[in-house]
Parts: structure tokens; sequence; C-alpha cells
């Protein structure tokens, strides 16, 4: 039982980690908070849905849906933010200009699709259940953990390992100065919102498969979970974000097997309390360490 | 022809305020020329400027006899002029090797790479021996070092340097000027902001001096030296 329960923890807690991920890159190296960004999560569930329903299968909804994410979120970061960037405005102002986009988008997904739970095609993943060491593992939640594996390990080999994740790094740090070394960040920041977008599309995908449901607000519920995370992990910090994800993905899931799953919601608002109370950097955070 | 030549170059950070109020310069090739001024008379927006972080608002910066004043700062960076900034501003959560590789960030060739860090580590011993630590740990003085080796992994045709003795104990401020002193005889071109006039006088070849957004004097730097203005307003003559 108890194995059962971390089991699918660990499936929704991946997902968390998935989403905080891109949130926590966008905050990290773009130095924004981009709200909009909980809505890409729905658009990225959406594209795979309308796929589906058009008879693709959904290994290639899920990685058609998650680039096209992506591409979308490149052009609403170039619309919303490049001009703040440009007049160098403070970062409050990111924070008003995506709340304004992002209740104008909700409303348009709203008006287009209407909020009535909508499903994947019966059958869009095989829906067989496999028994491994007692517990059972559906191929939707394998699908899941692989996909979050590939995504994550692919990300942090960028960011550690190659050159771009060093001048990612360095942007993130410093942006004048990378650009003095010859970084042109105009480009780097569209890629960043690429692989932002991108993660978080990818996301939208597997929560609508794991829990069968799509809904154009599904990524606003994701957004204060995603806040959670992130000030769990530390704003900005990678593996915060993915250790956060996890953690707050397992108590979760816990919270609702043996407490009681009316609880379950509750449970990341109490660890972000925790957090601000106790160690307000976060786990990674390094907010005492920065210097000049 | 100068390497850089500035003319009338007028450059503000809001649309009524004029930090630089029409500066004309020169830099001959494998020159040092240094600016000097008090805090607040506008060198470090002089450099921001010629760097393309800060957009010309009259005025023009030539380079080769090429206008850089209206390229963004990347491109600027990769015709070889190379700014080591005011406050060194090395990347302090990348290591010291990470850093380096950063200053080379526009070249594409491993071997040559490795070459430059060579050089750079040579020049620099206390760099070499903790290659792996991040920036953020050294001190001032290292960290001077650092962005300076930086700034070489570049292999600039211009050098920038802002204020690279400031806030550095005095052992160290030698230790900078004896670099540059370095650079000079190896024929590197560089243009040096300071405050500390005596030694950035003593290492140039040429100099200017900036007085609240404007050049109210200018010459080889000797001169400048045994000028009695300068020598009762900067010199503590």
């Amino acid at each position: 039982m108890l194995a059962q329960q971390l089991l699918n923890g660990l499936v929704v807690g991946s997902t968390y980690a998935l989403f905080a991920l891109g949130f926590t890159l966008m905050f990290g190296v773009l130095g924004v908070i981009n709200l909009v960004y909980g809505f890409y999560l729905s658009l990225g569930a959406f594209i795979a849905l309308f796929a589906t329903q058009a008879g693709l299968s959904i290994w290639l909804a899920l990685p058609a849906a998650a680039l096209t994410t992506g591409v979308i979120a490149v052009v609403l970061d170039g619309l919303l933010l490049t001009p703040l960037r440009k007049a160098k405005a403070p970062e409050l102002s990111s924070l008003m200009v995506t709340l304004g986009g992002t209740l104008f988008l909700y409303s348009l997904a709203n008006l287009l699709f209407s909020t009535d739970i909508r499903r994947f095609p019966v059958g869009v993943v095989d829906a067989t259940a496999y028994d491994i060491a007692g517990m059972r593992v559906s191929m939707t939640q394998l699908l899941i953990m692989g996909a979050v594996v590939v995504m994550v390990s692919a990300l942090l080999f960028v960011m550690r390992g190659t050159r771009l994740g060093l001048g990612l790094r360095a942007m993130a740090e410093r942006p004048d100065t990378a650009e003095l070394m010859g970084v042109d960040s105009a480009s780097l920041v569209r890629l960043v919102s690429l692989i932002c977008g991108t993660l978080a599309g990818a996301c939208g995908v597997l929560i609508g498969l794991n829990y069968n449901a799509i809904q154009p607000y599904m990524g606003e519920v994701m957004m204060l979970k995603g806040f959670a995370v992130i000030i769990l992990g530390g704003l900005g910090d990678i593996r915060g974000a993915l250790i956060g994800g996890l953690l707050i993905g397992m108590l979760e899931t816990l919270t609702a097997g043996y407490i009681a799953s009316t609880w379950k919601d509750a449970v990341g608002f109490v660890v972000l309390v925790l957090t601000l109370w106790i160690r307000p950097s976060g786990l990674f955070g390094r907010l005492a360490a920065k210097r000049a | 022809m100068s390497l850089l030549d500035v003319r009338d170059l007028v450059l503000g950070y809001s649309r009524t305020t004029q930090a630089l109020k029409g500066v004309s310069l020169q830099v001959e090739e494998g020159s040092v020329v240094s600016l000097i001024g008090a805090n607040g008379a506008g060198k470090t927006t002089l450099l921001r400027g010629l760097s393309g972080l800060l957009r010309a608002r009259d005025g023009s910066v030539s380079f080769h006899g090429q206008v850089i004043s209206n390229l963004p700062a990347h491109r600027i960076a990769k015709l070889g002029v190379v700014q080591v900034p005011e406050g060194r501003q090395v990347f302090s959560d990348l290591t010291i090797d990470e850093n380096l590789r950063m200053g080379a960030w526009l070249l594409n060739d491993a071997a040559e790479e490795a070459r430059r860090r060579d050089q750079v580590l040579a020049r620099f011993p206390r760099l070499a021996e903790r290659l792996s630590q991040r920036a953020g740990l050294l001190s001032g003085g290292e960290q001077q070092m650092l962005a300076i080796g930086r700034a070489l992994m570049a292999d600039p045709k211009l050098l920038l340097l802002d204020e690279p003795s400031m806030g550095l104990a005095p052992l160290f401020v030698e230790e900078i000027f004896r670099i540059i002193e370095t650079l000079k005889r190896e024929g590197r071109t560089i243009l040096l902001v300071e405050q500390n006039a005596q030694a950035a006088l003593d290492v140039a070849d040429y100099a200017y001096v900036l007085q609240s957004g404007r050049i109210t004097l200018s010459g080889p730097a000797r001169d400048i030296a045994g000028n009695a203005e300068v020598v009762a307003a900067y010199l503590g003559g």
C-alpha cells in the first residue's frame, strides 16, 4: 500500500518537477516571473487533445504539442516581455504585464473551448497495467516517468555539459557582462522561452493523460503548485525545482491516501508557508550568499 | 586613421539628463590612453557607450574606420573591442575556468582557446591553482586578475579597462598596474579609465581629463601629469 502510494506520488511529483523546471529556468535565466507560463500547460494539453482526436498517435502528439507550445511561448514572450527588456523595466512590471496577458489568454481559451472537461480518445495510451513488485503501474504512468526523465536529463546536460549552458548560466547572473563577452542575449532569451514553453506544454499533455481531464484552467491550478515548488526548492535553482516537485507530489499523494483527499491541495500551500517561515531562500536558494 | 575615433559623443540614461555632453577622443593602435576624472564625471558611462551597452544619443564611435555606435554590444565585442567592466563583474557562480571560457565565447577553435588559456594562466599563476573554484570566492584583487584574464581570452584589439584598481588593497593596485605595463610592452592597445590619476598617467602615452561629461584637457600623458591644474585637482599636489 505504501509502496503503491509512493509510486503514484512519484508520477505526480515528476510532472510537478517538469513544470517547475521551466518556471524556475525562466526566473533564473530571464529574470522574469512570467505568469503566462501556466497557460502554456493548458495550451500543450489542448494541442495534444486535438492532435489525437485527429488521429495522431500520442507518441507523435506529445512532442508535436510540446514543441508547438514552445514556439508559441517564444512569440508571446517576444510580444509581452521584449519591450520591457529593452526599456530595462523593473521585475514588477513583468509581473503586471504577464498577469494581464494571462487573464486575457485564459478568457480567450474559455470563450473558444468552454470550461467543459474534455478527455483524450479512448485507447490513446495502451490501457494495460503491469505488476511490478506488487505495485500496479499503468502504461500512462510509465510514459509520464519516461518522458520526464528524458526531458530533465536533456536539460541538465545542456545546462551543465555544454557551451550553451555555460552562456545561459553566465547570462543568468550578469546579462550585461555576458553581452560584453559577445553573448547574443536576445537569441538566448528566445531559446530559453522555447525550452520553457516546451517543458510546460509537455507537462500539460502528461497531466492531461494522468487524470484524463483537460480544461482551459488546468494551467492555473498548476501555477499555484509551481510557486510552492520553486519557493521550496529555491528560486531559479534547477535541482531545487526537481527535488521540490517530487517532494510536494509525494506529500500530496500520501496526504490523499492516509488523511483525506480533500486535504491534498492544501499540502503545497502548507509547504510554501513553512518554507517562508523556516528557510525563506528555499532548499538550494542562495539569497544570502549573493554578494556584489 | 586612429583605431578608435570618438566624435562628439552624447550619452545619457534618460532623454533629459546627459551624462556625456559631446566627447571626442582618439586611441591610436598600440598605445595606452588614460582617461582620468573624478567620481561621477562620466567615465563609466563613456565605456558603456563604447561597448554598446548604452545607445549614443548623438555623435559617433568608429573602430577601424567602421561606425560601431549603432551596433549591439555582442557585435562590438566580436569586432575585438573588449571591456573589463567596473567592479570586475566576474561570474561569481561559475568556476574560474568557466569564467575564462566565457571570455572566449566568440572563439570557435578549441586548440586556440586552450593556447590562450595557458597564456592567461602563465600570466596569473594564482588563478591556475584554483581553476575549479567558484569565482565568487576569490579576493577583490584576484577577481580583477580573473576579469582581465577573461578579457584576454578574447585576444582583444582594443582593451577597455574601467577602474581596475578600484577598491583594491595597495599591494594589488601595484600588481594591476604592473600587469597593464606588461600588456603595453606586448603591444596591446588600451583605453584605461581611472581615478588613480598618478598611476594612470605613469603608464599612459596619451591622456584625457573628463570633467562633468566634457573633456577639459588632453595631451601626452607626461604633459598632463605636469599640468598645474591637474596636479592640484587629481594628483594631490
